[in-house]
């Protein structure tokens, strides 16, 4: 998918001016809350209507001012998930996931309601009102939705905001699995860093209703890195793990990952890039449970700290180290190094 | 016991056909307004809004007679539509059904936009994103959200419109058995020295059925407040 946007729009005292090419399936916008994300994503949609300028899509305009192109939002065929879920209250679970479907030409359903409901998980929800559902559910719904009118892009607007931290992590596996079994190209909107790297390939950084940067998500966690005292955080998707001692053994790269967790068949676990302790050479003994034997691969500032990254097989980990304990350490690139990590100091997210 | 004289039965009957009749009347127009001055930007939305408004403010029987001066003979639409078509409203219980569609529309509109003002502007983002249009919005969306408010309109301008006397004495005159409703028979027992009694049963009637009314409107607003 391929967005041109460059239009402006003027909603007192707030301007929106954004001028920007993305190509990719996976787009993330990324930006403090009041940036104007939701704005943007707005004109994209056809729910308000720049001033001047022109959107296309895929090479098609869906406005431009100056060729008076105006296509109304019914007609787009972008589909939306917002924050909460807003779902419709009078009509079942069933008609909720119907409403975009009946809508959509014949010829451009491709995605059916039972494969649909195979992937959220949502059968035995149908037949119920919407009121009685748990917010989980309802967002399942939401994305079900918006899923199931076929549209040619999706809109997330910031759908994991109004959750809370286990929910969100029990959601994103949807969002992505529903986008990826139907190959629809997602724009997500999101002001968390964790959320963007997740979601998204390619981001768009917004300030003060401009973009910024377009930058890949971990360019944009690296970049925050160097601008904010909250260190960077891996993300380790992790699956197939092995019960030992109390605790759970993951497959990583060339070694494993000894891990106090829940232990659950596949999870995601964050990792504070300070939580890692580098070793010239092996300690001999330690009480962290883990200690990988990395090679130091690409070494970039970030403030006053010094970003490395540590290669374990074909898996990376970043570690933050001051500029004194590179120095020390003689850390430079293609040097061999130990990493010593605790088990207890990865968060399960979901 | 009261024993009603069969005039009586008449306004009874006819304060019900009034009402009821200006109401459904009155629903298409008042759920078409409401939308407007909800969802509508449009240049003379204030001068909209004062016009639904005015006759709660204006006295029913100014009311009255500037319908008597626009449905007359001499009228602007007494002369250029009634007449054309050979149809006469005033002094007829038509005319009392517009008297009190027209006193009674502002309560009407006032329930409706409150009705749609608790719905979600994201609900209509999210049905037009979906793919529906204007119209297919309002008829799948607006139209069953704000149904408690159509409903909480519709008792309110009816229990209205079975007390209306200004406008419609000026418009329909009090004629027993024809426009008579009930506030009109009740000034008639009250002006005639032995009536006092029959004024009184009317009365009876008449509030009987307002106070019906008004706790199905009252239990229904608690309703929609809860469901909220």
């Amino acid at each position: 998918m391929e967005l041109r946007f460059t239009a402006q729009k003027k909603l007192n005292p707030f301007f929106l001016d954004a001028d920007f090419t993305i190509e990719g399936n996976r787009i993330g916008i990324f930006g403090p809350s009041g940036c104007g994300k939701s704005t943007l994503v707005g004109l994209i949609a056809g729910l308000h209507h720049p001033d001047r300028g022109r959107i296309l899509i895929d090479g098609q305009p869906v406005f431009d001012k100056a060729e008076k192109v105006k296509i109304p939002a019914q007609h787009r065929r972008i589909g939306m998930v917002f924050q909460r879920p807003h779902l419709f209250p009078h009509l079942s679970v069933k008609a909720n996931l119907l409403y975009g479907y009946k809508r959509c030409a014949e010829g451009q359903r491709k995605i059916t309601l039972e494969h649909l409901v195979d992937v959220l998980q949502i059968g035995d929800l149908l037949h119920r009102g919407v009121n009685n559902l748990s917010g989980g559910e309802k967002q399942r719904v939401a994305i079900g939705r918006a899923v199931l009118s076929n549209p040619r892009l999706l809109i997330m607007d910031e759908p994991l905001s109004a959750l809370d931290d286990s929910l969100k992590f029990q959601i994103i596996p949807f969002l992505k699995k529903s986008c990826e079994t139907f190959a629809i190209p997602y724009l997500f909107i999101s002001h968390s860093l964790t959320e963007m790297r997740i979601m998204a390939e390619r981001v768009l950084s917004m300030t003060d209703g401009r973009i910024t940067a377009q930058m890949t998500a971990e360019e944009l966690a690296r970049d925050a890195m160097g601008k904010s005292p909250v260190p960077y955080t891996n993300l380790l998707q992790l699956k197939g793990p092995r019960r030992l001692d109390g605790m759970f053994a993951y497959r990583f790269g060339d070694s494993e990952l000894f891990i106090s967790g829940s232990g659950r068949e596949e999870a995601l676990y964050e990792l504070s890039s300070t939580d890692i302790i580098l070793f010239k050479r092996h300690p001999e003994a330690i009480s962290a449970r883990n200690l990988l034997q990395c090679r130091v691969g690409e070494m970039f500032e970030a403030g006053n700290r010094i970003g490395i990254g540590l290669a374990c097989g074909n898996e990376t980990l970043v570690a933050v180290v001051v500029k004194q304990a590179v120095r020390d350490l003689e850390i430079k690139e293609g040097a061999e190094i130990f990493a010593a990590v605790k088990a207890t100091a990865f968060r399960e997210l979901g | 016991m009261f024993i009603f004289s069969h005039s009586d039965y008449l306004a009874i009957l006819l304060s019900l056909k009034v009402a009821t009749v200006a109401t459904f009347l009155s629903l298409p127009f008042g759920f078409a307004v409401a939308y407007l001055m909800t969802y509508r930007k449009f240049r003379g939305r204030v001068v909209l809004d004062v016009l639904v408004n005015l006759p709660l403010t204006l006295p029913p029987v100014v009311v009255g007679y500037l319908l008597l001066l626009l449905l007359g003979k001499n009228g602007w639409i007494g002369v250029w539509v009634l007449q054309p078509l050979g149809i006469n409203i005033i002094f007829t219980w038509k005319a009392a059904v517009i008297a009190t569609a027209v006193v009674g529309f502002p309560l009407m509109v006032r329930s409706i936009r409150t009705g749609m003002e608790t719905i979600d502007e994201r609900l209509i983002q999210a049905s037009r994103t979906l793919g529906a249009g204007p119209l297919d919005t309002i008829v799948t969306v607006i139209l069953p959200l704000s149904v408690r408010g159509i409903i909480a309109g519709s008792l309110l301008m009816f229990a209205r419109g079975l007390g209306e006397f200004g406008a419609t004495i000026i418009v329909a005159g009090n004629i027993p058995g024809v426009t008579q409703t009930i506030p009109l028979a009740i000034y008639e027992y009250v002006s005639s020295p032995s009536g006092d009694a029959m004024a009184i049963a009317l009365c009876t009637v008449s509030v009987t059925i307002s106070v019906a009314v008004l706790i199905f409107h009252e239990w229904l607003g608690r309703r929609m407040v809860r469901v909220d």
